[in-house]
């Protein structure tokens, strides 16, 4: 409750967490909204926005572009929060058992977290679903699977920190074992920057699909927002608002998640934001 | 120069050494575990890994299939064949698009040029005008211009790469028609030397600022809070009790130090630039290695998939040590002037 009212109080916070609903909602009542399938034709092709037919226009196949972003943010939040989930999987395990057991083993991780990290993410993601083929669950492992060292050194980080302190060693020395000391001492009291670095992911997620799906490497049976963006490309001249509206709809969509994650960090980690701030 | 001065000086020379050591074996270990990766992608990949090779979606012939077969040794057993495989990609032996019907070596040795002049000018853009942008913002802290550059740099984070090049295209080339919408030059126009420089140039302008944008926000960012935490450590306070003139302070106190992180940052950031330029390039028709793998996504001709992800790799580890040796000359901590 305490920590609500904190993050109130921050008003970027606020303005992020209001637009974050929005996108929500719009993602949830898409169906009641748009009950016919956002693939089918509704209109003539190519009917400009705000023109009554419908709100923001048709295209080239005269399907509704309104309709095509609500629901199209349903793919773009399902990826976004999944992959996530599945770097966290990783990357919070990765970091743990490094930070836990330190020395050779920590070695070891990091090296390959660091390998990990100077291969081109993007790319990696393009040639795994590329070759695994464009479906859901391949996007989102994909996404995943270039996400996590980022968790894993953060995890690593507190691990470290947290390893030496009396209350852990008293657990240790109480005979628990490693399991029971990392979940219940340790990886409670790392989970703020977790969640804060998590949040932020969300959003650089919804980046890399919209630009996977803009590529041609989106789920084909999905309507998303980059895929609307990359299907409009070869009639910009004529239909700009084939790709202004989903291009918006990615922008306030990341923006509210980034704005939220300075909000989360600042009501979790007073401390470090403060000093960063300058206070 | 002492003793210490010496000892310090050949620490530094060492670490030099090493330092050159460990950028060599970074780069063996990073082009082993991508061909591993690579190798373990063919057979990952659903259905016959000739097939795959082919990039002919089923349609290849039996005997263009005997001969990949046999030339990447897919009857021999698992290990040898990634033994073979591993020992092909040190040789720079990337193998052969069946699709171009060329080596896949030379077709990204063709492209890489243009790739790396856009992610260079981009990286060097974003890196300069970022610091100094944060510079501004940190040096007045709370003040009307650097809530404005904190705002930006906000928004500029926010906006996918693609979808701002193709925005910049629509408000510069189909509106206002002031410069190329797509290419690398003008095709079939008689030029000069300069001409063909400043053509060039133009073209670049989009696709540059398209990929820079997001990383310029990064680097502001992180200049601000860098210049914000420096500004208030002793050795500022002292330098301005010894009555150096402020200009000096930002210059050679302030901006020397609290660069160092952004630097760091600049390295770890280099796989998302060439990463970026990816989509950039392919918004643009500008003809590097990320519109390459591009048509090779749409064509699925896995060697050339797999071989670009080698050479940007190469290049990111390129682009990481560029930033290090960097760092060393601009710490100074670690100068030889701050030593004697």
């Amino acid at each position: 409750m305490k920590n609500l009212a904190s993050f109130l109080r921050h008003p970027a916070g606020v303005i992020g967490l209001v637009i974050l609903t929005g996108v929500v909602v719009l993602a949830i009542v898409a169906p009641t909204l748009f009950p016919v399938d956002p693939w089918d034709m509704v209109a003539a092709p190519f009917q400009p926005p705000f023109d009554g037919e419908t709100w923001l226009g048709s295209d080239m196949l005269g399907r509704d572009v309104a309709a095509c972003i609500a629901y199209g943010a349903r793919v773009s939040l399902l990826i976004g929060v999944s992959s996530t989930l599945a770097a966290l999987a990783i990357g919070v395990t990765v970091g743990a058992v490094a930070g836990y057991f330190g020395g050779r083993v920590d070695d070891f991780l990091m090296r390959f977290v660091e390998l990990f990290q100077t291969i081109p993410g993007f790319i990696l993601a393009i040639l795994l679903v590329a070759t695994l083929g464009p479906s859901l669950t391949n996007v989102i492992l994909a996404i995943g699977a270039v996400s996590w060292p980022q968790l894993a050194r953060l995890t690593r980080a507190e691990f470290l920190r947290l390893r030496s302190r009396e209350f852990v060693q008293a657990a240790v020395c109480q005979g628990q074992p490693p399991m029971s000391v990392v979940l219940r001492h340790i990886l409670p009291n790392a989970v703020s920057p977790i969640i804060v670095t998590g949040s932020l992911m969300i959003a650089s997620s919804i980046l890399i699909e919209s630009a996977l799906s803009f590529m041609g490497l989106g789920d084909p049976n999905l309507m998303s927002w980059g895929f609307m963006i990359g299907a409009s490309r070869s009639v910009m001249r004529q239909a700009w608002w084939m790709s202004v509206f989903p291009g918006v709809a990615i922008f306030l969509t990341v923006l509210a998640i980034n704005l939220v994650g300075e909000g989360l960090n600042d009501t979790l980690n007073p401390r470090l934001s403060r000093k960063a701030r300058g206070a | 120069m002492s003793v210490v001065a010496i000892t310090r000086y050949g620490g530094r020379l060492s670490a030099y050494v090493l330092g050159i050591a460990y950028g060599a074996v970074k780069i063996i270990g990073v082009i082993l575990v991508i061909a591993t990766f690579n190798f373990i992608l063919v057979h990952a990949a659903p259905g016959d890994p000739a097939q795959v090779i082919a990039g002919q979606s089923g349609a290849a012939d039996e005997t263009l299939l005997r001969q990949i077969r046999s030339a990447y040794g897919l009857d021999q057993p698992y290990l040898v064949q990634l033994a073979s495989s591993l020992k092909k990609t040190l040789t720079l032996d990337l193998g052969y698009s069946y699709r171009q019907q060329r080596t896949v070596l030379s077709l990204l040795l063709e492209r890489l040029p243009a790739t790396l002049l856009l992610t260079g000018t981009a990286f060097i853009l974003s890196l300069v005008f970022g610091t100094a942008l944060g510079t501004i913002a940190g040096t007045r802290a709370g003040k009307w211009s650097d809530t404005f550059f904190t705002i930006v740099s906000l928004l500029l984070y926010a906006l996918p790469v693609f979808w701002l090049g193709l925005m910049l295209v629509l408000l510069f080339s189909v509106q206002l028609n002031w410069l190329p919408p797509f290419g690398y030059v003008t095709v079939g126009v008689e030029m000069t030397a300069w001409q063909r420089i400043a053509d060039i140039a133009s073209h670049m302008v989009l696709p540059t600022l398209s990929l820079a944008a997001v990383y310029l926000a990064i680097y502001a960012r992180l200049m601000r809070s860098s210049i914000i935490e420096v500004k208030q450590q002793d050795f500022i306070k002292t330098a301005r009790a010894k009555g150096v003139t402020e200009s000096r302070i930002v210059m050679h106190h302030l901006l020397r130090n609290a660069i160092l992180p952004v630097i760091t940052v600049a390295g770890m950031q280099a796989g998302a630039v060439v990463g970026g330029a990816v989509v950039v390039e392919t918004v643009f028709a500008w003809p590097g290695l990320g519109r390459l793998i591009y048509d090779a996504v749409l064509q699925r001709d896995y060697p050339v998939m797999q071989g670009i992800f080698l050479v940007m790799s190469i290049v990111v580890i390129g682009l990481n040590l560029l930033t290090e040796a960097v760092y060393r000359m601009v710490d100074p901590r670690i100068s030889v002037r701050s030593v004697r």
